[in-house]
């Protein structure tokens, strides 16, 4: 038994410092990207998320230049990103995905730029594939305590507003005809998207963060109708993916090629991608079980037509 | 007579007929305020006249329909009473006081939510979205509040349905999920968009005798915005015609009259009637070139 454990964990892997971190940083990004990508699935948002996520590479290499920690780059992007993203749109909502596609490719421009300098000025290699690719094992030692309070935040936030945000997702008309504000609505969950995506970020980069968004949340729909579940869902299956993602990416410190640690995201968004893909049969055996229930009720009771 | 005294006309005419037989709601009728009245609601939208001196009321347990073609200003009308747009000139009042907090007084169907048939939103976690969706905090479970989604499920026969996803169901089955959203909440008028739109003949049908049932049941003023008169006429009280930003409303056979229509249209038009249907068409057949009808060439 204890041997068979020492197999699964590495020696050293409950003892160290920058795992409990990387555990601790993965447990709350993936918690509040459940419930907000349950929401952003829910609005239709997705390209939003990838276009917050892509700009994230703005905020972090501009904080690697400035010298300061990637999570408030990527923080201090996406909040500013998500408003200017919502202000374009605000004309007419057919041109959101035209105001979102500007803002974007005018920014990734300045990332490519900010990348570039990076390079150049410091003496580190590996910056641009921090950024991109993220690297939850080398969180300087305040990052987790803001992780903590954004999280905090981004969730109590979407405890508020639950109702509101549900029925303004479904139909804005709807909404307003209850005296929501539905615009100031869609401005505060823009920036509590682009909070998580942030924080997604440190986990598994900027060019992955979509992933973690959409992807534990599009298998959660897969697999129940109720709203509040979903969010339970999508947060503990992306929880699941990342601590799993980061015990394996240690233990492949001892697994070829020998000259490092395999990338964290590579396992966690391979195991989202794989939850992903089980989520369909799980929605199969779902779908056979209630046509089965219903052709029982017909066969009980005369059926109406529309039940045909 | 001029173009306006033939509305005013129909106008009059309509609230002596008011006068005279007491509305179906079956109510000791005279002196409340009607649940809706509009006067001389103008709006303007990107400098065009959307609306020119609209003004209408309803009552309570009244079905009106609100029948126009497309672009007449129908919808314009519903966003006006719904509080979204507020008027240029004129006045809103709902039971007899200005439209001050929405929410719980007005009902609302849309035409169609769009939703994705994978959002996870059961039919009826849509109709309690209706009794409490403007609520801020989180939500505790409650037996009250479910044994009223049930009723409220059951009162539009949408029981067999209410665990299913909104996305997933037809549009038929959609507007009763959302007529039960808006009616949950015991509003005193319910506005409708063209709840007809996207229906088959059949379903259509069926969603009209259902909202005038229920709508009386609960004693709701209903306003049913509509291009086709015709599937309305069975349950109809009030119509309100609107075109070019023009309204005259009262009981249909008032109304629904070639002179009536034809001054509103500013157009001459027929109205026909064939095995209790009835047929606004273009043009004059009583008289062929001489010029529009009872607008007084």
């Amino acid at each position: 038994m204890a041997g068979a454990l020492s197999v699964v964990f590495e020696p050293g892997f409950f003892g160290s410092g920058p795992v409990h971190a990387a555990l601790l940083t993965g447990a709350v990004v993936a918690v509040v990207t459940g419930a907000v990508g349950v929401f952003t699935v829910l609005r239709s948002q997705s390209f939003a998320g990838h276009a917050l996520s892509d700009l994230g590479t703005l905020g972090g290499s501009g904080a690697y230049l400035l010298n300061v920690a990637p999570v408030f780059g990527f923080v201090g992007a996406g909040v500013v990103v998500a408003g200017a993203m919502d202000l374009f749109g605000e004309q007419r909502k057919r041109s959101r995905d035209v105001s979102t596609g500007i803002v974007l490719g005018a920014v990734l421009g300045v990332s490519a730029l900010l990348l570039y300098l990076d390079s150049t000025s410091s003496t580190t290699t590996g910056v641009t594939v921090t950024v991109l690719f993220g690297s939850v094992f080398t969180l300087a030692s305040y990052t987790v305590p803001a992780v903590a309070v954004c999280g905090a935040v981004g969730l109590l936030l979407l405890a508020l507003l639950y109702r509101p945000l549900l029925l303004s997702s479904v139909n804005p008309d709807l909404a307003a005809a209850r005296g929501i504000p539905v615009r100031l609505l869609g401005l505060l969950f823009m920036t509590a998207m682009g909070v998580t995506v942030a924080l997604a970020s440190l986990v598994v980069g900027t060019i992955l963060s979509p992933a973690l968004l959409i992807g534990p949340a599009a298998a959660a729909l897969r697999l129940t109708r109720r709203p509040l579940a979903a969010m339970a869902l999508a947060g503990g299956l992306g929880l699941a993916a990342t601590w799993i993602g980061i015990l394996l990416a240690y233990d492949s410190y001892y697994w070829p090629p020998r000259t490092g640690t395999w990338p964290v995201s590579f396992f966690v968004v391979a195991l989202i991608f794989l939850a992903y893909l089980l989520s369909g049969l799980g929605e199969r055996r779902g779908q056979r079980a209630r046509l089965r229930a219903g052709q029982s009720e017909c066969a009980a009771d005369p059926c109406s037509v529309e039940a045909v | 007579m001029t173009p306006q005294s033939a509305i005013e006309a129909a106008e009059i005419e309509s609230a002596q007929a008011e006068a005279q037989q007491p509305t179906p709601s079956a109510r000791p009728s005279q002196p409340t305020p009607p649940v809706l009245a509009l006067d001389g609601v103008s709006v303007r939208l990107g400098g065009r006249q959307i609306l020119d001196g609209v003004g209408f009321s309803v009552r309570a347990g009244e079905f009106a329909g609100l029948i126009g073609s497309n672009g007449a200003g129908k919808t314009t009308i519903l966003r006006t009473v719904m509080g979204l747009r507020p008027p240029d000139r004129g006045s809103v009042l709902i039971d007899g006081a200005p439209l001050a907090r929405r929410g719980r007084q007005v009902g609302y169907v849309p035409q169609k939510v769009l939703i994705e048939p994978d959002a996870p939103l059961r039919a009826r976690d849509l109709v309690a979205l209706g009794l409490d969706g403007e609520r801020i905090g989180p939500r505790l479970p409650s037996r009250r509040r479910r044994e009223q989604v049930e009723a409220m499920l059951d009162a539009v026969d949408a029981g067999r349905f209410a665990d299913e996803r909104v996305g997933t169901l037809s549009d038929g089955e959609q507007q009763r999920v959302l007529i039960a959203h808006a009616l949950i909440g015991r509003p005193r008028l319910l506005l409708m968009d063209e709840p007809l739109a996207n229906l088959d003949l059949r379903s259509g049908q069926e969603i009209v005798e259902l909202t005038s049932r229920v709508a009386r049941e609960q004693g709701v003023a209903v306003l049913l915005s509509a291009h086709d008169i015709n599937p309305l006429l069975p349950v109809m009280d009030k119509v309100v015609y609107v075109a070019e930003g023009r309204a005259a409303s009262g009981p249909t056979d008032q109304v629904v009259r070639s002179e009536v229509l034809s001054t509103l249209y500013r157009h001459p038009v027929s109205v026909l009637r064939v095995d209790g249907r009835v047929l606004v068409v273009a043009g004059s057949t009583v008289t062929t070139d001489a010029g529009p009808v009872g607008a007084g060439a």
